[in-house]
């Protein structure tokens, strides 16, 4: 295990904006995608 | 065996084929997102040089990989369409490009915030950058084509030159590390070496990856479908599909 606390977790080791910026904006495009798709 | 196949170049028989298929490889997706996330977050250990900024990776080469791929896919459905005039195949090279330029997209932007923190910078020209940004131009200038041109087969001959002359970009991309100097390191992974990555870092990308794929088909043959709903739409069969659907409802 990587993380101590969940905080720690969403630290990402003073990297988090840019992990979680990445992985944010992927899950937005597939959810557009999906979401035009659906219609 | 093969005019069974063939059989499915028809619009009409690969529609419920299509249709079935895509709860399949949707579901495929999302296990194997679910399975490379915990390896990407909870196995895959803290890079020595970088720290959790290349947790990236996961999402960042599979996009990459993603974004090439499908285009020589796209374009080779689209040559297909040129030299055999068979509907379907301009339909799957439509179907297929929004995929790709999202992939594309993707790329370019997980690796703008990862350049920053190990770069110093969210963009440079250069050769591997740029030529990526070239292909989203390429999928962009695809897509907006052929919705230029109402007529569908001069718009998938259209579609078909440009994704063809465009493939010239895919090697460019992949061997730019190699032919110029260039900030991005060169492949981690190759099939004629062992890999530059731990183990459990490889896993959780290949994973990704895998899962990136069973997506780009699952969307693909879900947008594959209304595309043939639109341009067959004076046909008899999607006429009684449609029939079909209002007494459902």
């Amino acid at each position: 295990m990587n993380w101590g606390s969940a905080n720690e977790f969403l630290a990402m080791g003073g990297y988090g904006l840019y992990v979680w910026g990445s992985y944010g904006v992927t899950v937005l495009c597939i959810a557009i995608e999906i979401w035009t798709l659906r219609k | 065996m093969t005019s069974r196949l063939l059989q499915f170049a028809a619009p009409q028989a690969f529609f419920p084929l299509a249709g079935k298929l895509v709860p399949w490889f949707s579901f495929l997706a999302g296990a194997l997102a679910l399975a490379g996330l915990y390896v990407a977050f909870f196995v895959a250990p803290t890079d020595h040089q970088q720290g959790e900024s290349y947790r990236i990776i996961f999402i960042h080469v599979p996009a990459a990989w993603m974004s090439m791929f499908l285009y020589v896919v796209m374009a080779c459905w689209a040559g297909l369409g040129l030299a055999l005039n068979t509907r379907l195949s301009g339909m799957m090279a439509s179907a297929i490009a929004p995929t790709g330029a999202m992939f594309t997209f993707v790329a370019l932007w997980s690796g703008a915030l990862w350049g920053r923190p190990t770069w110093g910078a969210y963009w440079v020209w250069d050769a591997r950058l740029t030529s990526e940004l070239v292909l989203l131009f390429l999928y962009l200038g695809f897509i907006a084509l052929k919705s230029a041109i109402p007529d569908p087969t001069r718009s998938d001959r259209a579609g078909a030159i440009l994704a063809l002359v465009g493939v010239v970009n895919v090697p460019i991309i992949y061997f730019s590390v190699q032919w110029w100097n260039t900030l991005h390191q060169g492949a981690s992974v190759s099939l004629t070496r062992a890999p530059s990555m731990a183990a459990t870092m490889l896993l959780g990308m290949l994973l990704m990856a895998l899962a990136a794929w069973m997506y780009s088909i699952a969307t693909a043959l879900s947008r594959v479908r209304s595309i043939i709903l639109e341009r067959e739409r004076d046909a008899a069969w999607v006429q009684l599909q449609r029939d079909g659907m209002r007494a459902a409802a």
